[in-house]
């Protein structure tokens, strides 16, 4: 989908992306969580949210949920206010934690959230898609971290959603739990659903997205697919001790993508990571040297510190993603 | 679901309110050790306790006899013990996080303070019947009228206590809130002449007394069985405290469903 209908089809049938938002802006007190973010999400996509801790997606995701309102900005579920979409169960959420009464079952959990929906998927429906359906009449309380979770996830199956929230769901899992939850999202997304998850595991992204919205300070900084975010790591960074070096003399290194020179300190980025450690043992009295893998917290400074120059930042190819990157660079260079 | 259209979706009548929601509430309520003991166990043996022996059954007390009297006190303290440990569940359930899944659904905010008053008075008549049951068995006695004016004045006169359970539970984060309030509700049920006469109280005493939020309930209450007209004081006491609780309650019910 490149654009939206022509006004003729606009009047039968109107496609609404199911997330569009615009310029949204969340401050706390004195701090700006979300300094302005831009982003369409159609209907059928698959988007993982990834950042660090406190980059600001469980910010944006209460917002779409309605359950904050921006500072400025706008938020539209399928073309309705967050809570519209909501009370007509267009999107579901799991949340990270907390949301359930330790005394009631599992079966009795489901049961009383349904009972508010219009048009509730069956509760013995949900508990199987959820893989739950086994532990129904066990007390909440006596859950297991993973079991809790899937029980989120039973419950926002509950209105079939449209689009479904979920937000670092498998934050304190286990290994197997981690993937048995996967599992069952992958399976629910493979019937149409469209589903925006937030994570700061980039394998958990890669694995289970179409797409990859990085956030780092309350802002996008990268968008598109899973290749193009992980070529944003590939490499390795060489730490050294060079006295009196300077960045013309390390013109000739072979294998460095990018040199920097802070006093006796040099930090090489290089694909080629052993062609730069031979050379600078070899050829310069170079010493205390150290090869680091770069990972995405350094993906992550470098999109960040590079937001002045915009040719540094990541563009998404082709598709969706890039027109999302395109909108999503306008409000940063004109950001206060 | 498709990916060209949103299909028309439904939002569910009377901001998400259904009976069975509500049934499901009351079974949580009574699965609550604590509640049903508050409510229903307790009053009956304060009532055992300090309201049955013969002289008190033999005493007359207005058109009735001193134990119908002390049933009557005892009947209202357990209502408002009830109504005040509903309200205050929400301080659990927003300690659970359950408030914010609540809003992940249609149900309005104000519908679920609804069904929280709802479930409040069921549990206030429910520990009035208690206490009613067993005095009619145990050998209080006055005219049928009476009966029925003291259960609906009860009923009526311990909802406000819903709101001063909502207030605190949402101003309390503590999940024990009950633990807190169980003390607080006693001493304000002897302030307001529900375990003891307030004319067996110094003057002191009793000039504070009338300003507590028990008393203009207790003074209603009683009004039917020993045919005292209303007295302003009383009618004045139930009005203000009612407004302080209900005004406390949305003040604080609005603050925590704002949307920051």
């Amino acid at each position: 989908m490149t654009a939206y209908p022509s006004l003729q089809r606009a009047a039968t049938a109107v496609v609404l992306p199911s997330v569009r938002l615009r310029g949204v802006q969340k401050d706390f007190g004195h701090v700006r969580a979300v300094r302005g973010i831009d982003l369409t999400v159609d209907p059928g996509e698959v988007v993982a949210f990834l950042g660090p801790n406190g980059a600001g997606k469980t910010t944006t995701i209460d917002m779409m949920l309605g359950l904050s309102r921006p500072s400025s900005g706008t938020v539209e579920i399928y073309g309705l206010a967050p809570v519209e979409a909501v009370a007509r169960g267009l999107i579901a959420a799991v949340m990270q934690t907390g949301g359930l009464l330790r005394e009631i079952t599992v079966a009795e959990t489901v049961r009383m959230i349904a009972t508010l929906f219009a048009n509730p998927r069956p509760v013995d429906e949900v508990l199987s898609r959820a893989g739950i359906a086994d532990i129904a009449r066990r007390r909440v309380g006596k859950c297991s971290g993973g079991q809790q979770q899937r029980l989120r996830f039973a419950l926002a199956l509950l209105p079939d959603p449209e689009l479904l929230i979920l937000d670092e769901p498998t934050t304190g899992m286990d290994v197997e739990g981690r993937r048995e939850f996967w599992s069952a999202i992958r399976e629910d997304a493979q019937l149409g659903r469209t589903v925006l998850f937030a994570t700061h595991y980039l394998e958990e992204a890669d694995a289970y997205a179409d797409r990859i919205v990085l956030i780092s300070h309350g802002r996008i900084v990268a968008d598109g697919t899973a290749a193009e975010v992980k070529a944003l790591t590939a490499g390795r960074t060489v730490r050294a001790t060079l006295a009196g070096a300077n960045a013309p003399s390390l013109n000739s290194l072979p294998g460095a993508d990018s040199i920097e020179v802070r006093g006796d300190t040099v930090l090489v980025h290089a694909s080629d990571s052993d062609a730069v450690a031979r050379y600078l043992l070899d050829q310069t009295p170079a010493h205390d040297l150290e090869i680091t893998a770069r990972n995405l917290e350094d993906a992550f400074i470098a999109l960040t510190s590079g937001t002045d120059e915009p040719d540094d930042r990541f563009e998404g190819d082709g598709t969706t993603a890039s027109t999302v990157t395109a909108s999503a660079t306008v409000p940063e260079g004109s950001s206060r | 679901m498709t990916n060209t259209t949103v299909p028309v979706r439904r939002v569910p009548p009377f901001g998400g309110f259904n009976l069975t929601f509500l049934l499901l509430e009351i079974r949580r309520l009574l699965r609550n050790r604590r509640t049903v003991i508050f409510t229903l166990v307790l009053p009956v043996v304060f009532f055992l306790l300090f309201g049955t022996n013969s002289s008190y059954a033999n005493e007359p007390a207005g058109y009735g006899n001193v134990e119908a009297f002390i049933m009557i006190s005892m009947a209202v303290y357990g209502a408002m013990l009830g109504t005040t440990a509903t309200g205050a569940m929400v301080s659990v359930e927003r300690a659970q996080g359950w408030s914010r899944q609540l809003r992940l659904t249609p149900l309005k905010p104000v519908t679920y303070i609804v069904i929280k008053v709802l479930t409040a008075t069921l549990v206030g008549l429910a520990s009035i019947a208690a206490v009613y049951l067993v005095g009619s068995i145990a050998g209080s006695h006055m005219p049928a009228s009476v009966w029925v004016e003291t259960v609906l004045i009860a009923w009526v006169g311990s909802l406000p206590f819903a709101a001063f359970g909502l207030f605190m539970g949402y101003l309390l984060p503590s999940e024990n809130v009950m633990q807190i309030l169980g003390p607080v509700l006693a001493l304000l049920a002897f302030l307001g002449g529900l375990f003891i006469p307030l004319d067996q109280l110094g003057e002191t005493f009793r000039t504070i007394a009338k300003f507590t939020p028990m008393y203009g309930l207790n003074e209603l209450v009683h009004a039917p069985l020993i045919h005292q007209g209303l007295t302003w004081a009383a009618v004045l006491n139930l009005i203000v405290w009612t407004t302080v609780f209900v005004t406390g309650a949305a003040w604080r019910f609005r603050r925590d469903t704002a949307r920051v």
